[in-house]
């Protein structure tokens, strides 16, 4: 292709046989609710660390689900646990938990693949 | 001589028992820190110490507090504790007076009756005095029975569970005395030696002819179930017994809680006595949670198998604190635990970044949780323009949160840099007061934040003022109001009068059945990080059901949280009482339509 002066856009599909499953499990297993989200943004719209920084509470759901978790180590210490994204989520998920379970999950699971 | 051998398990229960109770107590007074040390030895030549024998003899032998909540569990815990104490008391001044000395080994006291069947000044008087006395205990051992079968004759849902020693504890704590009721009975029908109880119980024993080989057997039961007792003791619930005294004597020298868990934690955890008013106290039961209330906890502490699940399903709301006849601080407590589980991952926050504050007289600060009802924020902002105060919206764009919420999660650490970030603010901002419309800030402002000269004052406090003081004048209207008290605010601040002060120069204020300290939670508290929202709903409906019995107007709180949660279960207005307060100064003073969007 590059003889052409072509670049292709990288794969985005994601094959669930190669994504590293454990935070999510863990997370699941212990708050049940998350499994329910919708992706709507709202949690994220509302977020008082989003008001301050790029802090994307939504796409970490998606993050985890893909076992990216150098990023996830990077930003979840951005939420101030306040409670606003558990009052508007149309799906009463029990964020503040997930996001705990999340920061435990990183410190002392073994999450090598 | 060789039946006297008898006494040999209640001497050694004994020995054991003071051993261990000195070790622990002095691996526990070794722990504190240096300036509670200091604390103890400056305290202990004053009147404190005086104090504390006094509240020891009202909490540890009378049990007032158990008996305020409830009567006959007061009872039992009573004639237990200071039917005992009486017992011991007077046997000892009986064998004194027998002996017509001072010099009486122990066990010549306690088994009195089994040495001494000759006549002597008032043997008549102390034989019925201690059988009544005996009696009295009996009633009480009578109700423990009942209570272990019918639990809720003494208004408690459910008793806790016992773990074999502590069954080996309790079976040999409810023998000790019925066993002493039959050696005396024994003896006094041998040598007539009873009083109205035992010596009709020994005419009984007469009638079967029973020998000195029963009476002894008899007397081996009782010395041998107080041995039992005693070794068994330290290692169970009955702790309760001796850590309560050092409870309230270190209460009393000003040692306090700290963040971390530490030995005057541990000290407070071994007070509990797992009377269950705490079960009772938590509304957990209506979603019918029942292993997380606060005396499974203690337990779980003590046992060191406290699980995640359980300690961050509580909703924090202080209600079984408050009920707790010994007075243990269960939140604080649970949040240590919480710091424990969680100190390896706070957060640092290092996007925070210090920005000029302008000068300022009230700064207000609103909060995530006004931020989320607007409603609010903007009756804050109108009565402030109305009554012309020079304010500054501290946290009106991009503001922190004020750390109250990770510090209910244990994350104290995390919570430090928020509390850092936002008291610079105040302080460089130069105001004389703070203002709070929210009751989860307010406790932590309270708190942890060091704030020196500053006034912080919540919305209902200020407002009051501000009525007081002629800046703003309410109008009463016709409805009917009740109020919420939430929990932080109640319970966790000690503010109940200056919201109801307000409603009632608005409207027709009505109280509610249960209010004040003993208020129900909303539910929605941050305090809970597990508790799923099914469960949440059923515990506010519960509470909605108490507070519009008798169909308000406007159920009116003074907590953005509270009425977030509440206005999702009724039709009925929820307000805040900023909210309500302007609504009536419009109406009197019909405002001018810019006072809408005023935090603009
Ligand atoms: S608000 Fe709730 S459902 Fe929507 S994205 Fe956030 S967590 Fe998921
Ligand atoms: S709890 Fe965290 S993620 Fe949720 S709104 Fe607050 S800062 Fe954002
Ligand atoms: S925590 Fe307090 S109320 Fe609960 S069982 Fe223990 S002593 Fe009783
Ligand atoms: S604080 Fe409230 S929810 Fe937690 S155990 Fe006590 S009464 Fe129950």
């Amino acid at each position: 292709m590059k003889k052409f002066g072509f670049t292709t856009a990288q794969s985005r599909s994601i094959d669930y046989d190669k994504v590293n499953t454990k935070l999510i499990k863990y997370i699941i297993e212990n708050e049940s609710s998350f499994s329910t989200c919708i992706s709507c943004g709202a949690c994220t719209a509302t977020c008082s660390a989003g008001n301050i920084t790029h802090f994307n509470i939504r796409r970490l759901n998606i993050q985890i689900r893909l076992g990216k978790y150098e990023t996830i180590k990077q930003e979840i210490d951005k939420c101030m646990l306040c409670g606003k994204c558990m009052l508007v989520c149309p799906r009463g998920i029990n964020t503040r938990n997930v996001i705990m379970l999340i920061k435990k999950g990183l410190t002392t699971l073994d999450l090598s693949d | 001589m060789i039946e006297e051998y008898f006494v040999l398990p209640f001497i050694i229960g004994l020995f054991v028992l003071l051993v261990t109770l000195a070790i622990k107590y002095v691996s526990w007074i070794v722990q504190l820190s240096h300036i509670d040390k200091l604390r103890v030895l400056q305290g202990f030549f004053t009147r404190r110490t005086l104090s504390a024998i006094k509240k020891i003899w009202k909490e540890c032998l009378l049990h007032t507090r158990i008996f305020k909540t409830n009567p006959l569990l007061g009872y039992m815990h009573m004639s237990f504790a200071f039917g005992w104490f009486v017992l011991i008391l007077v046997g000892h001044i009986e064998s004194y007076i027998h002996a017509e000395s001072l010099s009486v080994p122990p066990w010549e006291s306690i088994f009195f009756r089994y040495f001494h069947h000759e006549h002597f000044v008032g043997e008549r008087f102390f034989a019925h005095f201690m059988d009544f006395i005996l009696l009295y205990i009996l009633s009480g051992v009578f109700l423990a029975y009942a209570k272990r079968l019918y639990s809720r004759v003494f208004g408690i849902k459910r008793s806790t569970k016992l773990k074999p020693k502590d069954r080996i504890a309790l079976l040999s704590l409810w023998l000790i005395f019925p066993a002493r009721l039959f050696a005396e009975g024994a003896t006094a029908s041998l040598y007539g030696n009873g009083g109205f109880v035992t010596g009709t119980l020994g005419g009984v024993f007469s009638f079967f002819e029973i020998n000195s080989s029963f009476e002894l057997a008899m007397w081996w039961i009782y010395s041998s179930s107080l041995g039992v007792f005693f070794i068994t003791l330290p290692f169970t619930r009955y702790m309760h017994i001796p850590t309560e005294v050092l409870f309230i004597l270190l209460r009393e020298y000003g040692i306090q809680l700290k963040k971390e868990y530490n030995s005057v934690s541990k000290i407070q955890v071994y007070s509990c006595s797992r009377c269950g008013i705490c079960i009772d106290a938590c509304q957990m039961h209506h979603a019918e949670i029942s292993n997380n209330q606060s005396v499974y906890i203690l337990k779980n502490m003590r046992d060191e198998n406290l699980t995640d699940r359980k300690l961050y399903n509580c909703l924090l709301c202080g209600r079984c604190e408050q009920a707790c006849p010994v007075g243990i601080n269960l939140n604080d407590l649970r949040i240590s635990q919480r710091i424990q589980a969680s100190k390896e991952f706070n957060s640092s926050y290092d996007f925070l970044t210090y920005k000029n504050t302008p000068q300022t007289d009230v700064a207000y600060f609103s909060g995530c949780m006004t931020h989320l009802t607007p409603g609010i924020k903007e009756s804050v902002c109108a009565i402030l323009e109305i009554a012309g105060i020079n304010y500054l919206f501290l946290d009106k764009e991009k503001g922190a949160c004020c750390g109250r919420p990770l510090m209910q999660a244990g994350q104290y650490q995390a919570a430090k840099k928020l509390i850092d970030y936002n008291r610079q603010q105040i302080l460089d901002s130069g105001a004389h007061t703070l203002l709070v419309s929210c009751p989860i800030c307010y406790k932590v402002f309270k708190d942890d934040y060091e704030l020196g000269q500053i006034n912080i004052k919540h919305h209902s406090e200020y407002f009051l003022e501000l009525i007081n003081a002629g800046y703003i004048s309410p109008r009463k209207s016709d409805n009917i109001i009740v109020y919420h008290d939430p929990c932080e605010l109640g319970r966790g601040a000690n503010i109940y009068n200056e919201p109801r002060e307000i409603l009632k120069k608005i409207g027709k204020f009505r109280k509610v059945r249960i209010e004040k300290n003993q208020s129900l939670c909303c539910s929605g508290s941050l305090g809970d990080l597990s508790l799923s929202m099914p469960d949440r709903n059923i515990i506010k409906e519960q509470t909605l059901s108490v507070l519009l019995k008798h169909n308000p107007d406007i159920l009116a709180t003074a907590c953005p949280l509270c009425k977030k949660t509440f206005v999702k279960g009724t039709f009925i207005q929820v307000k805040d009482i900023a909210e309500i307060l302007v609504d009536s100064i419009k109406k009197k003073t019909a405002l001018l339509p810019e006072m809408e969007n005023v935090c603009e």
